[in-house]
């Protein structure tokens, strides 16, 4: 009569069709509720869910029902201390208070806020919603993606080397059991006997064997005669035995992308600049990692020398000196040859600086840019840090600083290339939409 | 919990330990909190023994499924079916328990038990061995026997074909989300779950389910149609308003007619749609047709929540004590079901604050124990009030009958004692809409006993508690103008806001304009009336 079932091991997530419906449902005001959080914290802590309240209204699931309140009604309640029959009660307010006690319950008519948490993924999701990576589909398309060979069962056809010995033999074995081809052994015991009964008549004096004997040989012959044209005719290995490995070619995604950080730490980047600068970079680490499920970062920091360095030294420590630009470029090269294969790594590069540069340098990093890196990078974005009370000045089309003059003409060939100016971190996030945005490459081919 | 095979406390109980031979606990069926699946088998089987041979319960056979929490979330938020199909407001309801129970403002039930052949119990793998006990006890006894046997589920539910059938509907929903869309069927589904509670046939019998039977009738009936088609019927006047000349008999023998004709009135919405919706789709019939056999099997379950939970705390008090009685089980673990069992039973008070009505487990398991207490030892006051029980000694069977042969309205109606009513410190409020007061119109004494007990009985009466709704009249011959009647009863409305929007739902089933009347139930005048065109639904 009873049967336990151990079900403790069944894919769970049985309502996750529901919960993909049920964001659908409240899509509209996930996102506004996630945009509001996202302008209230810190963009570090963005990795994670957040709880989110959105409106119960448009979750409403309406139906006929009474009015609680109104109308003539009777009503039994437990616990009753003092009262007697014809006493007087205060009508309780409207919450619900006072005689009949209850608060509206959690999930009744008084639900105007929803409260619940997004996962991490639902909440990135969201947050990403417009963006998409440039050129990532089209990557993705004509990726000459490298191939990795997988067994995939076994073939009649094949070359010689992939021949598979233990099907072929065992298919050739069960053939020649099934035709009944002699063994060797058997002929060799065949060819045995017969050499002894051979022999036997040699010793005799008459130099031959008696009858029985003589029978004997004669059906031996016969018999070897008959295996040996049995084995002739029945190969050992046929061409219906061999069986080959097979093998498939399956494409091996590239998964993992590298991420370059450059940034000009001179002295002419401030603090606050250093900051704006450090946000993109996370913005787009984070971006990355959506993408990729592995995701290298490179910080190479310049002055007038480049450097390798890591991430606290990268952000925090300061350097004094010139600025050269093409030395983090060199760098990043350097850097890219040694460990960053082309075939290996989706490269992605960003630079921040606040424009200055080496009066000589801008051809020099041009060309670095335009021969050696943009080819192998699957998007270069250059952001201009700018300083608030300068940012005026710079509108203007002839406030150009001295890299930016340098990198423009190129941006505007290359689609992998693009530059924006950033002057305050409320900035950040729009022109991180703009680099990225969905429709970037329609309107720019 | 591990349930790992190194725990010391899982002792089989045939095979009691040599290590402790001198306890007289070596009859004991489980010791500490621990539990392993063989423990569980033999606690069942000795629960089994006491339920079957003591009780004489009559029960489907048992399937209890051992599950996560996390599945127990999952199970919660598909309103506690193994299957269901898909839709946004079980999301809903998912995402909101996941937040209460991970803030730890709301546990989750111990178990859930499905009314289905064999019934199905699910037990959480956190429960210890007692809880595992008093769940098996009370769901795969208890409920069970109440499902087998009471009237409602016997008439109006098929426990043998219950999984079968959801089975269906999911692949059916599913194929059309497929087919149709997401929104689509969304559209439907939304729609005919703001019906579902108009969508029960409360008194004739159900039909069996058959789509077979019912597309060759609506292909007959088309085809009827085709045949004695005749053109002249298109030059007649349009609407019935305009035939100024037909005297009023003859109109209204019309509208009889046409009323006829439809089966109207018809208080089941959903079914009314699915059968005459002139615009809709075979496969939106369908999914109707799903919600309302779905809301049909659970209404029985509505209407029995008191009995039901009382029967199986009943069985279940009765079995654990029973188990102890007869050494199986320790004096430690009887403290842990005592202390789970009132907490279970405990009835706030109207002026707490945790109070939001009747406890059912309270108020059932208190009518039980009463029942149970009349039998075997009355009072006085029970001889006059239950003459034919008080004393009868026989309480098992008394109370078999009692959850065979009646629902909530009618069990509190013919059992409810004064003492219960004394116990629970029962008095009955009359609000009158124009007085400024409300009055304590009776109370737990001679002169109160059967008005409260009527009130209570009427506040446990679904058909009292949910709004008589009927369809009344469509205007087919003319802009199919879809009349929806709600009978007010003492003034009580409905939800006005809620009321608009489930009347949109059925204009977008409809496809045409629809009237909500409310009309009064003593005189039948038309109190006020809500339009709704089919424009407004477009625009909303």
């Amino acid at each position: 009569m009873l049967y336990i079932v151990d079900r403790r091991k069944n894919p769970t997530g049985k309502s996750l069709g529901n919960r993909q419906r049920f964001m659908r449902r409240a899509k509209a005001q996930i996102k506004k509720a996630v945009e509001e959080s996202i302008r209230t914290r810190g963009i570090t802590d963005i990795n994670n869910g957040d709880q989110v309240i959105i409106p119960g209204k448009t979750l409403k699931e309406p139906g006929f029902h009474h009015v609680r309140r109104g109308g003539n009604r009777d009503y039994v309640l437990p616990g009753n201390k003092k009262f007697v029959q014809g006493d007087r009660v205060a009508r309780p307010n409207e919450d619900g208070g006072g005689a009949g006690g209850s608060k509206a319950s959690p999930d009744g008519d008084g639900e105007d806020e929803f409260q619940f948490t997004l996962t991490r993924d639902e909440f990135l999701d969201i947050f990403f919603e417009d963006l998409e990576l440039p050129d990532l589909l089209k990557k993705s398309l004509k990726q000459t993606t490298a191939f990795r060979n997988a067994r995939a069962g076994f073939s009649v056809q094949g070359t010689p080397a992939n021949l598979s010995l233990v099907r072929t033999m065992r298919n050739s074995l069960a053939r020649r059991i099934g035709l009944r081809r002699p063994k060797t052994d058997e002929i060799r015991d065949l060819e045995d006997q017969i050499t002894a009964l051979q022999e036997k008549a040699n010793k005799r004096p008459s130099g031959k064997l008696t009858k029985p004997d003589d029978e004997k040989l004669h059906a031996l012959l016969a018999d070897l005669e008959n295996a040996k044209r049995r084995m002739k005719s029945i190969p050992f290995i046929d061409p219906i035995d061999t069986r080959y490995n097979q093998f498939q070619q399956i494409p091996d995604p590239n998964t993992q992308a590298v991420m370059f950080c450059l940034m000009d730490v001179s002295g002419s980047m401030s603090e606050q600049m250093k900051e704006l600068g450090k946000r993109f970079f996370m913005l787009l680490h984070l971006f990355l990692h959506r993408r990729y499920e592995h995701v290298d970062v490179v910080f190479i920091r310049h002055t007038s020398r480049a450097s390798e360095v890591d991430e606290e030294t990268f952000f925090y420590s300061r350097e004094t000196g010139g600025t050269i630009v093409s030395t983090a470029l060199e760098e990043m090269k350097k850097v890219l040859k040694d460990r960053y294969p082309t075939d290996q790594w989706n490269i992605y590069a960003a630079q921040a600086s606040d424009g200055d540069n080496y009066s000589n340098d801008g051809a020099k990093c041009t060309a670095l840019l335009a021969e050696d890196l943009l080819p192998k990078c699957q998007y270069y974005a250059y952001i201009e840090i700018t300083d608030e009370r300068e940012a005026e000045i710079f509108a203007a089309a002839e406030g150009e600083t001295a890299l930016w003059k340098s990198y423009a003409p190129l941006a505007a060939v290359n689609p992998r290339f693009s530059l924006k100016r950033v002057t305050k971190a409320a900035d950040i996030f729009p022109v991180f939409r703009e680099l990225f945005a969905k429709n970037r490459a329609e309107a720019k081919t | 919990m591990s349930t790992s095979s190194h725990s010391k406390n899982t002792t089989p109980a045939p095979a009691p330990e040599p290590s402790e031979p001198s306890e007289p606990s070596s009859k004991l069926l489980f010791n500490g909190a621990d539990w392993d699946f063989d423990t569980l088998k033999n606690t069942y089987d000795a629960i089994e023994d006491i339920a079957l041979n003591e009780l004489k319960l009559d029960v489907y056979a048992n399937q209890v499924e051992v599950i996560t929490s996390e599945q127990m979330l999952d199970a919660y938020s598909s309103i506690g079916m193994p299957l269901m199909y898909h839709h946004w407001s079980f999301g809903k309801r998912f995402v909101r328990d996941d937040v209460m129970y991970r803030k730890g403002y709301q546990g989750l039930a111990y178990e859930i038990v499905i009314n289905s052949n064999p019934c199905i119990s699910y037990v959480m793998e956190e429960n210890t061995i007692v809880m595992q006990a008093l769940v098996m006890a009370h769901a795969a006894f208890g409920h069970n026997h109440f499902f087998k046997n009471n009237y409602l589920f016997k008439q109006w539910t098929d426990a043998d074909g219950i999984l079968d059938y959801l089975q269906f509907a999911k692949r059916y929903i599913a194929k059309c989300e497929d087919r149709y869309g997401f929104d689509a069927v969304e559209r439907v589904l939304d729609a005919a779950h703001a019906l579902m509670e108009q969508g029960v046939n409360r008194y004739s019998h159900p039909e069996k389910p058959n789509l077979a039977v019912e597309l060759e009738r609506e292909r007959e009936r088309a085809k009827y149609e085709d045949e004695t088609y005749n053109d002249l019927w298109r030059t007649l006047p349009q609407t019935d308003t305009d035939d100024q000349d037909i005297d009023e008999i003859q109109r209204k023998m019309r509208i009889e007619e046409r009323r006829a004709q439809f089966g109207l009135p018809e208080e089941n919405l959903l079914y009314f749609l699915e059968k005459n919706a002139p615009a809709m789709q075979l496969w939106e019939r369908e999914i109707l047709r799903i919600v309302r056999n779905i809301g049909q099997y659970f209404y029985p379950q509505k209407q029995t929540k008191v009995m039901n939970e009382g029967c199986a705390c009943y069985v279940h008090y009765s079995i654990m004590n029973s188990l102890y009685d007869k050494g199986l089980v320790s004096e430690g673990a009887m403290m842990e079901f005592i202390d789970s069992h009132s907490r279970v039973v405990f009835q706030a008070e109207f002026d707490d604050q945790r109070y939001s009505g009747f406890n059912p487990y309270a108020l059932g398991f208190a009518m039980m124990q009463d029942i149970h207490r009349m039998c075997v030892d009355p009072t006085d006051e029970d001889r006059k009030w239950f003459p034919d029980i008080a004393g009868n000694n026989d309480p098992v069977e008394t109370l078999k009958d009692a959850w065979a042969n009646y629902r909530d309205e009618s069990f509190i109606l013919q059992f409810l004692s004064p003492k219960v009513m004394r116990d629970m410190r029962m008095f009955m409020i009359d609000d009158q809409s124009a007085s400024p007061h409300l009055e304590v119109a009776a109370i737990h004494d001679d002169n109160g006993y059967r008005r409260v007990r009527r009130s209570l009985a009427r506040m446990h009466d679904v058909s009292v508690r949910e709004p008589d709704m009927q369809i009344v009249d469509v205007d087919i011959r003319g802009n199919r103008q879809l009349y929806v009647q709600h009978t007010e009863h003492e003034g009580i409305r409905l939800e006005k806001a809620e009321a608009e929007m489930t009347l949109g739902y059925i204009g977008q089933l409809w496809g045409y304009g629809v009237t909500l009347q409310a009309i009064d139930y003593k005189t039948g005048e038309i109190l006020h009336e809500t339009n709704y065109t089919p424009d407004d639904l477009t625009a909303a």
